[in-house]
């Protein structure tokens, strides 16, 4: 679904990523960990097309988006849903109506907006407070719509920027239970997090950027970061638990 | 199709009540400014029309002749100035076809002739000749002709309204382009106040995967209604200004100049078409501007 070959990123004078391949598959649940500033928002920008990659490519649903023209974004971020920490809801809008925006953006009909809204709040579980406006509810409550609106269009992968950051341990395994559940569904998610007990816990695929380099890509746990080799059974038996 | 169209009308319309105050002060302003324009139109098409009248009777020179000359002096006359190089023909103008004329002319002040003792003007020529330059030379020549008295000949006339048309001409283009410049800057500013409004929710829809003309779109006719709503204020006003002129000033243009005002209908109607596309650019122009900006990547 998302594959990065060989992708190298500068800012000027600043790493944003080096040499990075990555194969995420259709249906993978991927956690992208790392220190700050390792790169990890710097990988779903390109993903986005918002920064162009200095060399290397990157593959979205089977299209080479390196030499996109400006005009095919639109589309390619049609495939892509987007969470994010902050949430990035619209204040004068109810709960039902920053679903539909997504919709409406796109062009779809009021019958679809109808019938679909509804159907996704269900889905993220905050179907009886549709008529709210974003500051009558919690912040788990506002992630959630953050989701709905992420997953309303059907997007193929869903994209998620640190989404717990802002939530507290109980509220946040709320919000990966319904990640959870929107990948059983078929959609790749791809979760930029920090939080080391959300990774252990859902036991996933894991990638470690550090310093814009992949150090790390496994199934399971965190990890960790520093002089960490891989090869070594002992290692792993020492840091892994 | 029809509900994209209705879809980003709805948008305009709302974002316009939103900043309704702004909205107003640039449609006062571009409104200002195209009266400005509409003044020098009118002024500039009247007087390019009142010099192409005029241009018509360029290759005519009216040749006065003597009150005491008898008919056989006249035809004599008329045999010189037939002789002169450049003149295609020459009728006779009698003083009481003059008077006829004079009478037409001056219509309804007319009756001011009537208590004439005597008709003062004098028998005539009108020479036509074939170009400019054989009108100086006949307008020269014919005044050595024996019982001729006076020659009168709309060249110097000529030379200055033209001069007068250049001038406003140059002046409207001048105070065109300085006044399109202003609209422009000055709509560009109103809607960039509205997309700085809006600048959260175009992000959003930026990463939902709106296309830029999704979100261009209500900015445009924005501004695009900026533009029409002044030019309709702009040319109703002149419309009812200028038909007041004309009513006023019509009947002594006619009499002092021999034209007529151009028709306030037939003016204002160009003036709307004028300003209504001049009103689509600038609005186009300033919210493009204004919005580039924001749809970078
Ligand atoms: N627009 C930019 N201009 C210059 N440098 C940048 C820019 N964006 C990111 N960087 C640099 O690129 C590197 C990677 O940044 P990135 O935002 O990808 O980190 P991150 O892994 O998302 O960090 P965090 O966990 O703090 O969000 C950092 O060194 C950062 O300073
Ligand atoms: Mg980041």
């Amino acid at each position: 679904m998302i594959i990065f070959d060989n992708v190298s990123k500068k800012y000027g004078g600043n790493i944003g990523l080096t040499r990075a391949s990555v194969h995420i598959k259709k249906g993978d649940f991927v956690f992208l960990v790392g220190p700050s500033g390792a790169g990890k928002t710097t990988f779903i920008r390109l993903i986005l097309k918002e920064i162009d990659a200095d060399s290397g490519s990157i593959t979205v649903a089977g299209k080479d988006i390196t030499r996109l023209s400006r005009r095919e974004i639109p589309e390619l971020r049609q495939k892509i849903g987007m969470v994010f920490q902050d949430f990035r809801l619209l204040d004068k809008k109810t709960v039902f109506e920053n679903v539909a925006f997504a919709m409406e953006v796109v062009h779809k009909s009021r019958k679809q907006i109808k019938q679909r809204v509804p159907h996704v709040l269900e889905l993220v579980g905050i179907a009886d407070k549709a008529d709210r406006y974003p500051h009558e509810l919690s912040a788990g409550e506002q992630q959630r719509v953050g989701i709905a609106r992420a997953i309303v269009n059907q997007p193929r992968v869903l994209i998620a920027d640190e989404p717990t950051g802002n939530l507290d341990p109980k509220t946040a395994m709320e919000i990966m239970n319904i990640l959870e559940k929107i990948n059983v569904r078929g959609t790749t998610i791809l979760m930029v997090t920090h939080a080391k007990d959300i990774v252990d816990r859902m036991n996933k695929r894991v990638v470690t950027i550090e310093g814009g380099r992949i150090v790390r890509d496994e199934q399971g746990s965190y990890g960790f970061m520093d002089d960490f080799d891989y090869d070594s059974d002992e290692e792993v038996d020492r840091y892994v638990f | 199709m029809f509900s994209r169209a209705g879809y980003a009308l709805k948008q305009t319309f709302s974002q316009i009540w939103r900043n309704k105050s702004m909205y107003l002060v640039s449609v006062l302003a571009i409104t200002a400014m195209m009266l400005i324009l509409g003044i020098f139109f009118i002024s500039f098409v009247n007087v390019d029309m009142f010099t192409t009248t005029l241009n018509k009777d360029y290759n005519v020179i009216q040749v006065y002749l003597d009150e005491n000359n008898d008919g056989a002096e006249d035809k004599a006359v008329e045999e010189a100035i037939l002789a002169l190089d450049g003149v295609d023909k020459a009728i006779y103008e009698s003083k009481a076809d003059a008077l006829v004329k004079l009478k037409q002319r001056w219509g309804d002040n007319a009756y001011l002739l009537d208590n004439l003792q005597d008709n003062p003007l004098p028998n005539s020529y009108l020479v036509y000749v074939e170009d400019k330059d054989a009108a100086d030379y006949v307008a020269e020549a014919v005044t050595e002709i024996p019982g001729v008295d006076d020659v009168t000949y709309y060249r110097d006339t000529i030379e200055k309204l033209s001069k007068i048309t250049r001038f406003v001409e140059t002046a409207s283009m001048i105070a065109m382009i300085f006044l399109i410049v202003v609209s422009v800057i000055i709509v560009a500013n109103t809607i960039k106040l509205t997309v700085h409004n809006r600048a959260q929710e175009i992000g959003i829809m930026k990463y939902l995967g709106a296309t830029d003309w999704f979100v261009r779109a209500p900015f445009i006719l924005g501004g695009i209604v900026i533009g029409l709503v002044s030019s309709l204020i702009s040319t109703g006003a002149i419309y009812v200004i200028y038909s007041k002129i004309i009513g006023l000033i019509q009947a002594d243009v006619i009499r002092m100049l021999s034209v007529e005002l151009v028709p306030a209908d037939y003016l204002v109607f160009n003036l709307l078409i004028m300003c209504a596309a001049l009103g689509v650019g600038i609005g186009t122009c300033g919210s493009i501007i204004s919005i580039r900006r924001f749809l970078a990547k």
